[in-house]
This record gives C-alpha cells, sequence and structure tokens, in this order.
C-alpha cells in the first residue's frame, strides 16, 4: 500500500494551514487511525477529539476533503490511493486548536429547550406506550450530537450572526421527539417561533445528507415541526386535539 | 502563599466523571439543595456510558412475571462467583427496577413489548429476559436522557476539564486540582464531599473496547488519597471483540447478538460452546443444540444455551478454541447470526453492529458470520466503598458507576452495570450531599500542595530527556497484553512488575513539545501515572490470587480454592508502595444465603 498523504490543519484562532504528512497504512484503516499516528509519531501535539472510535459518540467530527464526516468512520479506501487527502476542522464553530473547535453553542441551546412534561403514568409508575407509537421518537433519538447538521447548516454557517437566534437541525430533531413523544403535554410551538427560528430554515436538505445516523432531519422533524408552528398558532384548538389523542 | 493565582471553584459536592453514574449522582446531590458540579475530561454526554449496548438489567417482570429482585440477587452472586460485596448486589436487584422506570419517566423511550411495556432481552447469566433496552444502542438513551434531565437543575457542568489529583485537609477530602484541556490553564474545586465516577481502567490494554479517557484515573485518585481497592485481579474480558481489520481490533459486539439468537462457532463449524459448560452451571444449561435453540422461545421447558454462559467462561473458551487451531482466519472465532435470523429483523434489533460491521469491516452481518475475540471490557473490581452509603475509607469521599468495586464479585454480568450506575450513582449523590450539609467545620486548602502540583504537572515541557509519551503507553498496553491478560502465570506477573517499574523511570524523562494549550501529548503524559498506577494494582493483585475465578485465571492455579471464596484481594498505598492484603468477606444473613440454595 503507497503512504497516504494527510494535509491536515494545524493552527489555532490566531491563524493556521494545512500541513502534509505522509503516513505508511494498513488494510482497513480509517482517517481516524492514521491521524493517530500522526499524532503518535510525527505530531505528538496534534490536537483531535475522540471516544468511541465506533460512530457512537460523536465525537470526531471534522472535514475530510471538504466533505463533514465522522473520522472514524470514514474508510482510507474510500479515496483513490497516493492522492492526498485534506482535514480540516468544522468550519461554523470557532476553532480552539488544529481539529478541534469550540462547540459550546449547541450546548448553550440544549440548556433553553423546554424540558419533557410527562403526563400521568400508570399505577406502576410505568407508560403504555406502544411501539409504532415511539418509533419516530426513536429514530430522533438516535443523535449522537456530533453536530456535523449545524456545522453545515448555511443558516448559521454563511452567517454567524444569526446564531443567537437559530437552535439549528440538531435541536429541531430535538425538538420534534419531544413534540411527538406520546406522553409529552408541553407545547413549544411559541419556542419554535420565537427562539429556535424555524422560520430561517428553507429545507436544503444539507444537514439530512450529512447526518451519520441517517436521520431523516427535514422530512420527519423539521416539516413536521412547521406545520406544527403554523396550526398551533393559528389554529389552537387543533393542536389540543392532537394532544388529546396523541398523535 | 494564596491561591490567588488559581481559578478556584467552591461546591459542596463535586462528582468527577459525566457517565451514567456521575450524572445521576450530581442529579440527586442537587435535588437534595447541595451545590453540585459535574466535571468531566471530554465534552459533555461522551462518557463511555454512551457506547453501551445491549441493555439495562432490572427484574421489571414484563416478560417473565415470575421474575424478582431475588432472581436477580441470586443471578448477580452466581456470576460473581460469590465475591460480591451481598449487601450490593441485594440493594442492586431490588432498586434497579424503580431506576428504569424513572428514566421513562424522564423522557427515555425504551422497546416495547407487543402490551406496551418495556420490553427486556436476553444476556449472559441472567435467569430470565431481564435487558430494558433500546436496540443495540442503550446507553446513548440513557446518558442523552439523565444529560437532558440534569440541564434543568441548575448543576454546574464543567467539561473538558481533567482532575489529577484529590486534595484533603488532614483526614477529610477538601476538593481536587485539575487543569482546562483548552488552554492547560488550572483550576481548584473546594468542596466538602468529592464523588468519583471516572469508570475504568481498560486502556491499560492493547485489545480494549474502551476510549482514552479510561486510564484509571480515578482508582489512583482513590489510592493516592488512602481509599481501598478490591477484586482488581478479577478484570473483565469481553468474548466479542472485532478481531479484523486491525485497526478496529478490540471494538466491542454486544452480548445481544447471542441474546437475539446469534452463536459461535469454531472453523469446522461445531457450536464449541457445548464444550465448556462448567459443572457450576451444568444443571442449567442446555446439553443440545435442539434444546439449546429451543429455549430461546420456551424457557420453561428447555435450559439455555451455552453460548449465554458468563463472559468470563465464553471469553476462556474462544481463548481454548483459537489456541487450539481451530479459530477463524484472522485469530478469533465466528459468531453467526445470519444464518438464524432474517436480514429485517437483525437490522432492527442490532442496527448498530450492523452498521458497524459494514463500514468498517465490510461484513454484511446479515449474510456472513462475524469474526470476534476477546477484548478488556470492564473492572469487575474497583474502589472498596460502604454498600448503602458509597463512602469510601476516606472521610467525604465517594464512588460508584465502574470505578466502585464490590457488586459483580469477580465477574460482572451483562446489563449489570448500567443499573449499577443509576442505583449506586444515585446513592452516592444523596449520602455525599447528606454529608455535606451534616459537616460544619472549615476546610483549606494547602496553597504549598497545589503549588508543588501545578510545578510537577508542568516539568515534561522543561526537561531535555527524550521520551515519547505514546511510545510509554503502547509499551504499557504491549506488556498487559502479553503478561497480564486472560491467562496468567506467576512468572510472566513478576516479569510485568519489573516493565512497569521501567516504564515508570522512562516517564521522569518524557519531554513535551509545543504549548499547553490543548495539547494531547501533555494530556497523555500527565494519564501515565494513572495508567502506571492501575497496571501495577491490577498486577500486584493478579500475583495475590493464587487459583482461577472469574475474570482472573491462572494457568498455575488453574481450579477455584474454596478458602480463597472466602476473601477479597485489598490493595491500598502505604508510604508510597503498594501494599496487598487478602481480607474475609463478612458472612450473608441467612435470608440471602437461602436464595441461593436449592438450585446448584
Ligand atoms: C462498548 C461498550 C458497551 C457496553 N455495553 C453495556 C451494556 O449493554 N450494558 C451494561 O450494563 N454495560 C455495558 N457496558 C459497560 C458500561 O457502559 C460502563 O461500565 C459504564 O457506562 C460506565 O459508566 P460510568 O458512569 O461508571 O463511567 P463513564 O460513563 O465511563 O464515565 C466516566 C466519566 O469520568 C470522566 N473522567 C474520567 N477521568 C477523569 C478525570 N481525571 N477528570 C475528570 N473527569 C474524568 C470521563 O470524562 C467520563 O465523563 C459497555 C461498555 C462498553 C465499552
Ligand atoms: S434544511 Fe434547514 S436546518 Fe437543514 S441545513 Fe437546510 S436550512 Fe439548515
Ligand atoms: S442529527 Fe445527525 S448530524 Fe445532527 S448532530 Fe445528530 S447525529 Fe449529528
Ligand atoms: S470517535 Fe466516537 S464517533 Fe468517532
Amino acid at each position: 500500500m503507497p503512504d497516504a498523504i494527510m494535509r491536515v490543519w494545524r493552527g489555532d484562532a490566531t491563524g493556521g494551514a494545512f500541513k502534509e504528512y505522509r503516513v505508511p497504512t494498513d488494510e482497513g484503516m480509517v482517517v481516524l487511525d492514521v491521524i493517530h499516528k500522526i499524532q503518535a509519531t510525527q505530531a505528538n501535539d496534534l490536537a483531535v477529539r475522540w471516544n468511541c472510535k465506533a460512530g457512537k459518540c460523536g465525537s470526531c467530527s471534522a472535514e475530510v476533503n471538504g466533505r463533514p464526516r465522522l473520522m472514524c468512520m470514514t474508510r482510507m479506501n474510500l479515496f483513490p490511493a497516493g492522492e492526498p487527502i485534506t482535514v480540516a476542522p468544522m468550519k461554523t464553530f470557532p476553532l480552539i486548536r488544529d481539529l478541534v473547535t469550540d462547540v459550546a453553542f449547541n450546548f448553550g441551546v440544549a440548556k433553553t429547550v423546554p424540558a419533557f412534561k410527562p403526563g400521568r403514568s400508570e399505577a406502576d409508575g410505568t407508560f403504555r406506550m406502544m411501539q409504532q407509537d415511539i418509533d419516530r421518537g426513536q429514530e430522533f433519538h438516535k443523535c449522537i450530537e456530533c453536530f456535523l447538521c449545524q456545522n453545515v447548516c448555511h443558516v448559521i454557517r454563511d452567517h454567524p450572526e444569526n446564531m443567537p437566534a437559530f437552535a439549528g437541525p440538531r435541536f429541531f430533531v430535538r425538538l420534534a421527539a419531544l413534540e411527538m413523544h406520546p406522553m409529552d403535554t408541553d407545547s413549544r410551538a411559541e419556542y419554535l417561533r420565537l427562539k429556535a427560528g424555524l422560520a430561517f430554515c428553507n429545507i436544503t436538505k444539507c444537514c439530512t445528507e450529512v447526518c451519520p445516523e441517517h436521520i431523516h432531519i427535514t422530512d420527519n422533524a423539521i416539516i413536521p415541526l412547521k406545520e406544527r408552528v403554523v396550526s398551533e398558532y393559528y389554529d389552537p384548538v387543533a393542536w389540543l386535539l392532537r394532544k388529546l389523542v396523541g398523535k | 502563599m494564596a491561591l490567588d493565582k488559581y481559578e478556584v471553584h467552591e461546591h459542596d459536592v463535586i462528582v468527577i466523571g459525566a457517565g451514567g453514574a456521575g450524572i445521576r449522582a450530581a442529579i440527586e446531590a442537587s435535588a437534595q439543595g447541595a451545590k453540585t458540579a459535574l466535571i468531566c475530561k471530554s465534552l459533555f454526554g461522551k462518557a463511555h456510558t454512551v457506547m453501551a449496548e445491549g441493555g439495562i438489567a432490572a427484574a421489571l417482570g414484563n416478560v417473565y412475571p415470575e421474575d424478582n429482585w431475588k432472581v436477580h440477587f441470586r443471578d448477580t452472586m452466581r456470576g460473581g462467583k460469590m465475591l460480591n460485596n451481598w449487601r450490593m448486589a441485594q440493594l442492586h436487584a431490588q432498586e434497579a427496577p424503580d431506576r428504569v422506570k424513572e428514566l421513562e419517566a424522564w423522557g427515555a423511550l425504551f422497546d416495547r413489548t407487543p402490551d406496551g411495556r418495556i420490553l427486556q432481552r436476553d444476556v449472559g447469566g441472567h435467569r430470565y429476559a431481564r435487558l430494558a433496552h433500546v436496540g443495540d444502542r442503550t446507553g446513548l438513551e440513557m446518558i442523552r436522557t439523565l444529560q437532558q434531565h440534569a440541564v434543568h437543575k441548575g448543576i454546574d457542568v464543567f467539561m473538558e476539564c481533567t482532575i489529577t489529583r484529590l486534595l484533603k485537609d488532614g483526614d477529610r477530602i477538601a476538593g481536587a486540582f485539575g487543569y482546562w484541556r483548552e488552554s492547560g490553564r488550572f483550576v481548584i474545586f473546594k468542596a466538602k464531599a468529592v464523588v468519583l465516577a471516572t469508570g475504568g481502567i481498560g486502556k491499560i490494554w492493547k485489545f480494549t473496547s474502551n476510549s482514552w479517557e479510561y486510564t484509571g484515573d480515578g482508582v489512583t485518585f482513590a489510592l493516592d488519597a488512602g481509599a481501598h481497592l478490591i477484586d482488581m485481579e478479577c478484570y473483565q474480558f469481553h468474548p466479542t471483540g472485532m478481531v479484523w481489520p486491525p485497526s478496529v481490533r478490540g471494538i466491542l459486539v454486544t452480548e445481544g447478538v447471542r441474546g437475539d439468537g446469534g452463536t459461535l462457532k469454531n472453523a469446522l463449524g461445531e457450536r464449541f460452546m457445548f464444550k465448556y459448560v462448567p459443572e457450576f452451571f451444568r444443571a442449567e444449561t442446555a446439553e443440545t443444540a435442539e434444546e439449546a435453540d429451543r429455549w430461546y422461545t420456551d424457557k420453561k421447558n428447555n435450559r439455555r444455551t451455552p453460548d449465554l454462559l458468563p463472559r468470563d467462561e465464553v471469553a476462556r473458551a474462544i481463548n481454548t478454541e483459537v489456541k487450539a487451531g481451530r479459530g477463524s482466519p484472522h485469530g478469533g472465532v465466528f459468531l453467526d447470526i445470519a444464518s438464524r435470523r432474517d436480514a429485517e429483523s437483525i437490522k432492527r434489533r442490532l442496527p448498530s453492529m450492523y452498521h458497524q460491521f459494514k463500514e468498517l469491516a465490510d461484513v454484511d452481518i446479515t449474510k456472513e458470520p462475524m469474526e470476534v475475540g476477546p477484548t478488556a471490557h470492564y473492572m469487575n473490581g474497583g474502589v472498596r466503598v460502604d454498600a448503602d452509603t458509597a463512602a469510601t475509607a476516606v472521610l467525604g469521599l465517594f464512588a460508584a458507576g465502574e470505578v466502585a468495586g464490590g457488586l459483580h464479585g469477580a465477574n460482572r454480568l451483562g446489563g449489570n452495570s448500567l443499573s449499577d450506575l443509576v442505583v449506586f450513582g444515585r446513592r452516592a449523590g444523596l449520602y455525599a450531599a447528606e454529608y455535606a450539609k451534616n459537616f460544619k467545620g472549615a476546610l483549606t486548602v494547602d496553597a504549598g500542595q497545589v503549588e508543588a502540583l501545578a510545578r510537577a504537572c508542568l516539568e515534561p515541557f522543561e526537561r531535555t530527556g527524550g521520551e515519547n509519551p505514546y511510545a510509554i503507553h503502547q509499551d504499557l498496553q504491549e506488556c498487559m497484553q502479553s503478561l497480564v491478560g486472560i491467562i496468567r502465570t506467576e512468572g510472566e506477573l513478576k516479569k510485568a512488575l519489573e516493565e512497569i517499574a521501567t516504564l515508570r523511570e522512562r516517564c521522569r524523562r518524557i519531554k513535551i513539545d509545543g504549548n499547553r494549550q490543548y495539547n494531547p501529548a501533555w494530556h497523555l503524559a500527565l494519564d501515565l501515572h494513572s495508567l502506571l498506577t492501575v497496571a501495577h494494582a491490577v498486577t500486584v493483585a493478579a500475583l495475590e490470587r493464587k487459583e482461577s475465578r472469574g475474570g482472573h485465571t491462572r494457568d498455575d492455579y488453574p481450579k477455584t480454592d474454596p478458602a480463597l471464596g472466602k476473601v477479597n484481594v485489598v490493595v491500598r498505598k502505604v508510604r508510597d508502595e503498594l501494599a496487598v492484603n487478602r481480607e474475609p468477606i463478612s458472612p450473608m444473613p441467612p435470608e440471602l444465603t437461602k436464595l441461593l440454595e436449592g438450585d446448584k
């Protein structure tokens, strides 16, 4: 196997540049393996986040050849052997160092999302919920908070000034999960309209395309939320009815 | 000397670690009115708990109404080869159902039974289908639920903040010292009580299911502060990790695969587990493939498949098959679910396994068998705690989750960790808050000690030596993998002690380039103290237990020794040296003994 030619972003908030590394590779390697190899042998202080190395924790997000990806789930054999591969940090978030960005924005939004507000449970303290009624919610709960969808969304990627008024696709997924939880009794229409900036989204579907969990962010979360906001805002009776029948 | 050049925070309770145990502890402490901080090395929500797959064990009795806490207690004790702290096993079995229901009340969406209740699945060592689960991503559901619940409770979260040492005032805990990963700046937490919830030590081995965080920090802090460790020799090697390609070796394949019908086969196509049923489990294990297969749907009239024996038994069996030359092409065995369940149900029940093999190994598990072999997975032992309060031997120091020992004895059953986290996480938070409330004195943090800690942390930048921390870590992993692995002997264990001492010497010559800002080489250099300490503790404990039991197998003492079944191996630090002792396990009260009788 020829050496991999990696062009890795090195630098911090004050500036930086791509630096080239040549790395011997083995069968089955993913981009994160190669980054670790550079770290262990050529650039000990190369900063990168990771935890599970199996696509489960959402720590290792980066832009590989310009596409937002999890480095631990990106096989090297995806790319033509011997051609340079660029690895850059997510662009939307402020750079800390090398491949590590400051994703505090997301944890800030999380604090503002109105919490789960359950209705009454059975005498034994549990709920009765049918599998088909939670299938959609379980799809949304697959989110590993890699923030790749947030990174790719043009509303904040091209216009950081929108950040204070926009929750972003990850949180639309979260809000949809809450709204569609069969036991939830709250309404988040006001929040969605005034705080989460749902109207900013013009359904480009870029978020859905990069989601490593294959969550149908636009079709299953955003569009139904948009419909809800409209109906709840202009037709509160319909909203109440829907909550009562649990659909 | 004053502390004013440092960033200082003051709390009643600080919780170190934000996995299931830590978040649950923080929620409880805060609910008791304690001013609470939650500190973690990674981002919030990325702790190991997020990776848990198969499920959380609780005798809800939804699938088998005959299940109850007594059966769960019995299974846990038998799985642990009776080394368990019986009081912990009792509390755990009794309280796990309430903790699972609580997760549901906080928004978790577990898979459902046809009548809309929480579905439960089979895994090894549990008599009944007992694991509440969400496909094969139960840990994600659990950590997200806890995280989202905690967010609204006014807990101060400090993420990407690494603690390197606990601070004491006399014989009491007074706080902790650490640094921000982002800036490298030091930070001091003053606290009346500290809860350790830092998880395990799997990074001392080469093939492991564990992430970079599992360097044994909490175990080391406890030891350094004067607390005791138990059962460190009984480390759990999970039987099924990926073995191919090399870069993914060790990544976990959930036991849920076998729970859902997958079987182990050797290169000859034999279901070899039938050959490895130990006397202890013979009466309750199927003798033929037909009986084993019927058991999945009819548990009343059939006995369980030997594929679901406790993990220590299965890991040893795989090891033996491979050594005997009946392994798979890359040194594992085959795990086959493709020929046993239809593609649709495999994808629905085990979506992330499907995904993981497809993307990382080019294997379609609905069409071909997986290649699997043992991987370092879970610390059965850990910091010794009081069963009811999670208190350690040090005043003000509590521990819960994987970092704490006792519940699992010599071997943990699948699903018993996630339940452990919420049962004892809650208890640790409760009693830490109570301790903090009752403590009326004043605590001082010694500025001189802090100065010395800070200076020691910065030394690697100033040295001229040429050691690379990554190389030392790799050498430690090679050493532990080959000398302190699944099968052990006295000669190899002694050799490991020498190598660990040499590695410690080499650490003194580590030189770090670059600056303090998000510098992973520096972080690893600091973690090496913990890595070497826990490697040392495991090895001395393994030397002391001259028998084979649970996760601890000695080639030179292959049998269990009934006398050693009555003692824990305890490790402490005495004047900077590790001291090892055998200490008797307290006798079980008759009402619990009764639960274990009659079904040998
Ligand atoms: C792949 C995999 C699958 C598993 N599947 C299951 C399963 O199906 N069922 C089951 O019951 N168990 C399972 N387990 C085991 C179980 O997931 C873990 O034992 C459990 O999650 C540990 O939880 P914890 O709260 O003790 O620690 P963790 O979740 O590991 O959290 C540790 C925390 O401590 C922090 N920390 C550590 N050191 C420091 C420090 N120095 N300073 C600051 N913070 C620190 C970390 O940042 C982290 O937040 C699995 C384990 C793995 C690896
Ligand atoms: S669909 Fe909406 S949320 Fe998704 S990337 Fe496009 S604008 Fe952003
Ligand atoms: S929705 Fe998908 S892309 Fe967005 S954070 Fe979650 S897992 Fe990542
Ligand atoms: S390291 Fe966890 S998703 Fe990549």
